[in-house]
């Protein structure tokens, strides 16, 4: 970047010029260049290549039917969002998920009034199991890997020992609403799913959450926890909170996925691998410090279309893993490519300098005009 | 990284541990807590009017350790690397099938079939390698959906077990020495190889050297893709000898063995083991310790008759609660032997903080005002 730049052309009416130039070539730019805009991109291209295979699926049912299979995913990203921002991993949300339908199988057993009861259990259990994970991860330092992997191995034990090998029980129609109904509780009609208000809402939650000094302090501890420490932040407490909302999210994605699919004995296994695809894929990077929790969510949704796609497509249930495999793959290696373009700033909010100095290389139009 | 610095801050305040907990080394922790675990368990078997140590028992954890610890050593090059291999269990299911199908149980072929499967293994970890150094793809992401891809063939293209693995070399999984099974021997050759590899050769100190710090490795005039590509090459043809074990010992190939969770037992095996999961430190004999204390756990559980949803409740526990009895003692340089000990104890928190931190975010965040990073650019 020169620095002669900005001093020779500082006025306002070049940068609106600039913008009004290269408004489409910018956005093309920040589409591709590597940061959390990719995930969008390919959300886009996967929703094209869906409708185009089934223009039907735009349909506003065939929308909300998708969103509403995808609410699960969505709130375990955003959970693993928090945990993998800062600096960590969380690989006991899947064993949580499955540990959360059957406690609720088991509890409520077919008994409309313990429902509300029972979900206060739930929400109780995933917060001391995200409670004790951060402990254990911030007090004992043990790496988070690890402790995650050890809860993962307790929690599928401890399950399958309580229930026997297979869980028994029954949800009740109160419980499972969650996960299936929808607004206008009319079967049949256009409706919005109680598990996508649920999913924006706390996405909104998440993101207000990300803006507060929570958020920055979380984003701080992620990119440097020395650094953050002698800043005067807590880690150790900022770190076992985002446990502690991992462990929240985990409950709610159990409540819906025990409303949408029922009771098995499966129920979970290999989410938290999905879950932290997804957040790798919206462009945040693991250990911490980089990427927005909206391109977590996206990254979610990504998956999910993904899996829609090759649904479509008729693909034999046995080659998805690999298409899967070759997507996240070339999905991360693109956004980590290396770029002419690395020094800009591409969250700068102020336009008139940077892309003018940046946009030199790459764009000779701007200058010309100028110069004269 | 930010271990070596939080670790290079705390040094000020660890000089409370005395001379004598100083000389234990963190390898050291590992095989007291194993020795810890084989006389609790010894304890727990002869309270119930058993031997732990029969033969019959010996030789359960003896073939236990020698399925996991290939892999685990294999684990440990990449972990050292501060690189991870998730795909390890797949590798092992490949390569078991590759070997049973090529040698189609015809003892002529019995080394064009180890000679296969290990060139498929060997393979699998080139592109984990180059993925993850060329294409600068996060290993846990890259070794995650290569082993999908891996998993998406196996299921497409095996349906069951096939091949068939010639007697001559099923003796390779069941023939024993005593209660020494010969996968056992062929483990401790391979182990003393990654140890002569780790400790005795340039390319095993250039890991080390990736591991603690890649930048600095790399502004030290280290090929560090090299390091990271040569890492997982090592820890894939090490699973592709679990996968050759395997097969001799089931007779056939079989896809399914990747739910077997050889790749998470493995990390744990290494972490347990006392290598970092930060990378930069840990040894092959502390892997093979972690191994050990896993096998023996699982042979305990088995001769007391534990109810297998019991063992995975019990071996999670265990696990953490080990990792942490040692977590404080590795973060404590005075525990850990560093590779370069003079520097580390000159080097004073403030100047090793200084020159190692403004590289990271000047890397990965560009927006970041590090002016003296830009300048040299």
């Amino acid at each position: 970047m020169s620095s002669s730049t900005p001093a020779t052309r500082p006025g306002s009416p070049d940068g609106a010029q600039a913008s009004s130039r290269g408004g489409f070539s910018r956005w093309v730019q920040r589409a591709t260049s590597g940061s959390s805009w990719t995930v969008y991109a390919l959300l886009v291209v996967v929703f094209v290549a869906i409708l185009v295979m089934n223009p039907s699926f735009g349909e506003p049912m065939s929308i909300m039917a998708f969103l509403k299979k995808a609410a699960p995913l969505v709130v375990l990203a955003i959970g693993q969002y928090f945990v993998i921002v800062s600096g960590e991993f969380d690989l006991s949300v899947g064993s949580l998920v499955g540990a959360q339908v059957v406690i609720a199988a088991k509890f409520i057993d077919g008994d409309e009034s313990m429902t509300w009861p029972v979900i206060g259990l739930m929400v109780l259990f995933g917060l001391g199991v995200g409670l004790v994970n951060g402990l254990i991860v911030t007090l004992l330092k043990v790496p988070s890997f690890i402790t995650t992997l050890g809860m993962m191995l307790v929690l599928y034990g401890a399950i399958r020992l309580w229930t026997g090998g297979a869980p028994t029980g029954s949800l009740t129609e109160g419980f499972r609403q969650w996960g299936r109904g929808g607004l206008p509780d009319s079967p049949g009609q256009f409706q919005v799913p109680y598990a996508v208000l649920i999913t924006v809402v706390l996405g909104v939650v998440a993101v207000v959450l990300m803006r507060r000094p929570f958020g920055r302090t979380l984003v701080a501890t992620g990119d440097n926890d020395v650094a953050a420490a002698f800043s005067g932040a807590s880690v150790w407490w900022v770190r076992t909170r985002a446990f502690l909302f991992s462990g929240f999210m985990a409950t709610v994605a159990g409540i819906l996925i025990g409303g949408y699919a029922g009771v098995t004995a499966q129920v979970g296994e290999g989410l938290e691998f999905m879950a932290i695809t997804a957040v790798v894929l919206g462009g945040v990077v693991l250990g911490g410090g980089r990427g927005s929790v909206v391109a977590a969510m996206a990254g979610a949704l990504t998956l999910e279309a993904l899996f829609t796609l090759f649904n479509q497509l008729s693909l034999p249930s046995t080659i998805r893993p690999a298409v899967q495999g070759v997507i996240i793959i070339a999905a991360v290696a693109y956004a980590a490519m290396p770029r002419r373009s690395k020094a800009a700033p591409t969250s700068t909010p102020s336009p008139p300098t940077t892309p003018a100095g940046v946009h030199e290389p790459t764009v000779p139009k701007e200058p010309q005009p100028a110069a004269p | 990284m930010s271990t070596a610095v939080s670790t290079a801050s705390r040094s000020t305040g660890s000089t409370t541990s005395g001379p004598r907990r100083r000389r234990l080394g963190s390898t050291g922790i590992v095989y007291l807590a194993l020795v810890g675990i084989l006389v609790v368990s010894a304890g727990l078997v002869a309270a119930q009017g058993g031997n732990f140590f029969s033969q019959g028992n010996l030789f359960y954890l003896l073939s236990q350790t020698s399925l996991l610890g290939f892999v685990a050593i294999g684990q440990t090059f990449v972990i050292l690397c501060k690189s991870l291999d998730l795909s390890v269990g797949y590798v092992v299911a490949w390569s078991s099938l590759v070997a049973a199908t090529t040698m189609a149980g015809d003892p002529s072929r019995i080394w064009l079939g180890v000679l296969a499967a290990l060139a498929v293994a060997a393979g699998v970890g080139l592109v984990n390698g180059l993925v993850i150094s060329k294409l600068r793809v996060n290993s846990f992401i890259a070794t995650l959906g290569v082993g999908l891809i891996i998993k998406g063939y196996l299921d497409t293209q095996y349906k069951g077990p096939s091949g068939e693995v010639p007697q001559a070399f099923q003796g390779f999984g069941y023939t024993r020495i005593g209660p020494v099974p010969i996968s056992v021997v062929v483990l401790a050759v391979v182990m003393v190889l990654a140890v002569v590899l780790l400790t005795r050769t340039r390319p095993g100190y250039h890991m080390f050297a990736v591991g603690g710090n890649i930048d600095v490795a790399r502004l030290s005039g280290i090929r560090t893709d090299r390091s990271i590509i040569l890492a997982h090459v090592v820890c894939s043809l090490c699973a592709g000898v679990a996968g050759l074990l395997i097969a001799a010992r089931f007779g056939t190939g079989n896809a399914l063995v990747y739910t077997y969770g050889y790749d998470l037992n493995s990390i744990a095996a290494v972490v347990l083991g006392g290598t970092l999961l930060m990378g930069g430190r840990g040894s092959i004999l502390g892997t093979v310790a972690g191994v050990l204390i896993l096998a023996s756990l699982d042979t305990v559980f088995n001769v007391l008759d534990v109810s297998p949803f019991f063992k995975d409740v019990l071996r999670g526990a265990i696990i953490i609660a080990a990792v942490a009895m040692y977590a404080r003692r590795q973060i404590d340089p005075a525990s850990s032997r560093a590779r370069f000990r003079a520097l580390g104890q000159s080097v004073r928190p403030g100047s090793r903080s200084g020159p190692a931190d403004p590289a990271a975010p000047a890397r990965e965040n560009p927006s970041a005002p590090t002016t003296g990073t830009e300048a040299t650019r």
